[in-house]
């Protein structure tokens, strides 16, 4: 299998279903002369030009709303936030338009629209611009929300998302993009709402999502040097969630850690925690741990940043708790 | 025009104000619940500048959207159902007196955001040019929403693009319980057009007939230039800003005073001048009204409530 980039992967995502549907377009800032803040649209203007690669001036809310306004006539807009940051000035877009319009119409109308782009904490970039906002995100009905870690994975749920009926959000890891993976060759989908098991294992359940994949899977090869055997779930759409594959595994291992980007106080893994008391507490043999964010506004120096964010530390120090091992 | 059309737009008027008489009867015998904001003295805004426009161009506009339905033609009686909140309504009744959408119509719906749905109206038009077709929308919200950023930034878009769209401001003089004057920096808002490089114009939205020429002047340069235009379109609304509303922060006096504008007694006035419509025919049409009306009530009122099956259907497709 060929070895690309996260970055290249979501590119031939985007580049395919392009071709494939003369309805897609990709608008958003820089998307087309610049060819992308983080170069994921590189060359899309060149191959589809100035009618299907649209660069917008700085304006969120408005940009959001011509993505919604073009997908209830029957296009399939991706639009690109520079970064998910920016999200927060579209949300009422987001929100009470993307999410709900098929709704308040009793069914009349779908809106068939990506919203994409980076998330999640980066390196040294403060507070305004290193944030994870998914659990906001999966609070609302009528959105999906999707996060992959991997090149293969971003590439075949770009796909299946650009195809889906529904407003998904789709957030990239900003610290992603140059990481490398296998990716199939050929034509692909990964389905939305079907979880992902990264790594097989017997001894406990690690529950993570988008970067802290790549975090779970490097403190499980540490925990396999010490016998402990880890399996890694990886949700890869966080709404609609995988419950199923979730309460196989934690029914086998009965013992949970759950580990995300974003603020531990609301965060998803509480969701997905409470999901699992209420499933499947009787198969539970230790309180679950979450790893997650402290709960302050990302600093800029270095050394507070990696103090604020989950480290493979932590992660292993949560799997001994599970495990009682002090 | 011809006297038939002439005597249509005076038809769809009256509909629209007998319907929303009705509402507030309803609404006062708690038929209907939520916010219920009425169209009435608005009525020439809707009707002249849908009149204006092909059954395939598209209509969106805010949560004061009852007259834009019924004069894009969605039937009287499941508007009423919607706001009953019964299973027959255009909505399922899942949307309510703020959410009547028609997508048989092509109208857009019913937004409750001030302004959230002005970009919508631009994503529409986005869409005509992307396809190569030749339909306009028609976009109408409140004088609130003119100092909302997605107005800006949609008039910003629209320019920069050329898109097929009319914005039609709905000003009448108060947001809520707020007087523009007390609002808006530069209160002469069809001149923020200029900002935008588009053309923009005073409208006098208690004559139809004006409303009527200078949107179809607009939507020509839409469809056939691919030209925005922003019309600030001056109207009254008769009622309070919702049904709860007894509109203290306004005379009595400027009310009736307003009130002597009334675009449906005015243009009557004039029909009945021109020799166009006789008495009698108007107290038949009258007739004739008032029985779809009543009859939109029984319909709603017969209708079911929607099943609680309905409750997780629509959220996703």
């Amino acid at each position: 299998m060929p070895v690309i980039t996260y970055r290249e992967a979501l590119n031939q995502a985007l580049r395919e279903e392009m071709r494939r549907d003369e309805r897609v377009f990709l608008m958003g800032e820089e998307v087309g002369l610049y060819q992308g803040a983080y170069k994921v649209s590189q060359g899309l203007l060149e191959e589809f030009g100035e009618k299907r690669v649209i660069d917008t001036p700085i304006t969120e809310e408005a940009f959001t709303g011509v993505g919604v306004g073009a997908a209830m006539v029957g296009l399939r807009p991706v639009i690109e936030m520079m970064t998910f940051n920016f999200s927060i000035v579209a949300m009422d877009q987001i929100v009470n338009s993307a999410a709900k319009i098929r709704y308040m119409s009793g069914g009349q109308f779908k809106i068939p629209m990506v919203i994409r782009g980076p998330g999640g904490a980066a390196h040294s970039l403060a507070a305004q611009h290193s944030q994870s906002l998914e659990a906001w995100f999966c609070y609302v009905p009528g959105l999906k929300v999707v996060m992959p870690g991997v090149p293969k994975d971003a590439k075949g749920l770009l796909k299946s998302a650009i195809r889906d009926d529904n407003p998904v959000i789709f957030i990239e890891g900003e610290l992603l993009y140059g990481t490398k993976g296998e990716v199939p060759e050929g034509e692909y989908t990964i389905p939305l709402g079907k979880a992902d098991i990264k790594r097989k294992g017997s001894d406990v359940t690690i529950i993570a999502y988008s970067k802290m994949v790549l975090l779970a899977m490097e403190a499980a090869e540490e925990l396999a040097k010490e016998g402990i055997e880890v399996e890694i779930v990886d949700p890869l759409t966080l709404k609609p969630l995988d419950e199923t594959t979730i309460l196989n595994s934690v029914r086998k291992t009965n013992r949970v850690v759950i580990v995300e980007e974003g603020w531990e106080f609301g965060g998803f893994g509480a969701q997905i925690a409470e999901i699992i008391y209420r499933k499947a507490f009787d198969y539970i043999d230790a309180p679950i741990e979450r790893v997650a964010a402290r709960n302050v506004p990302m600093p800029y120096a270095k050394n507070l940043e990696m103090a604020t964010i989950p480290n493979k530390a932590r992660v292993i120090e949560a799997v001994k708790k599970v495990l009682y091992f002090d | 025009m011809d006297s038939e059309k002439l005597i249509e737009m005076y038809r769809q008027m009256l509909l629209i104000r007998r319907f929303e008489e009705k509402a507030a009867e309803m609404y006062m015998m708690g038929k209907i619940g939520g916010f219920c904001h009425l169209y009435i003295g608005q009525e020439a805004v809707a009707v002249g500048a849908i009149a204006a426009i092909r059954k395939d161009d598209y209509v969106i506009a805010s949560y004061r959207e009852h007259g834009h339905a019924l004069a894009v033609g969605t039937e009287p009686r499941r508007i009423m159902a919607e706001l009953f909140g019964k299973a027959t309504g255009i909505s399922r009744g899942k949307g309510g007196s703020m959410h009547i959408f028609d997508a048989e119509r092509n109208f857009l719906g019913g937004h409750a955001i001030v302004g959230g749905h002005i970009p919508l109206a631009t994503g529409v038009g986005f869409a005509i040019n992307y396809e190569g077709k030749d339909q306009v929308v028609l976009c109408f919200f409140g004088d609130g929403a003119v100092n909302t950023g997605v107005f800006h930034e949609s008039l910003n878009l629209a320019s920069l693009w050329k898109l097929p769209v009319i914005y039609i401001c709905e000003n009448n003089f108060y947001g809520m319980g707020t007087a523009v004057t007390r609002a808006m920096a530069g209160p002469e808002m069809y001149l923020k057009a200029k900002a935008y490089d588009i053309p923009g114009e005073l409208v006098d939205g208690m004559n139809v007939l004006e409303v009527w020429e200078k949107v179809g002047k607009a939507v020509e340069r839409a469809r056939h230039e691919k030209i925005p235009t922003f019309l600030e379109v001056r109207t009254y609304r008769f009622r309070g800003h919702s049904m709860s509303d007894p509109a203290l922060y306004r005379t009595k006096e400027e009310v009736n005073e307003q009130r002597k504008r009334d675009p449906i007694v005015t243009f009557k006035q004039k029909l009945i001048a021109e020799g166009i419509l006789s008495e009698e025919k108007f107290e038949e049409m009258e007739k004739e009204i008032k029985a779809i009306v009543d009859e939109a009530v029984e319909f709603a009122e017969k209708s079911p409530e929607p099943p609680e099956e309905w409750l997780y259907e629509d959220v996703y497709a």
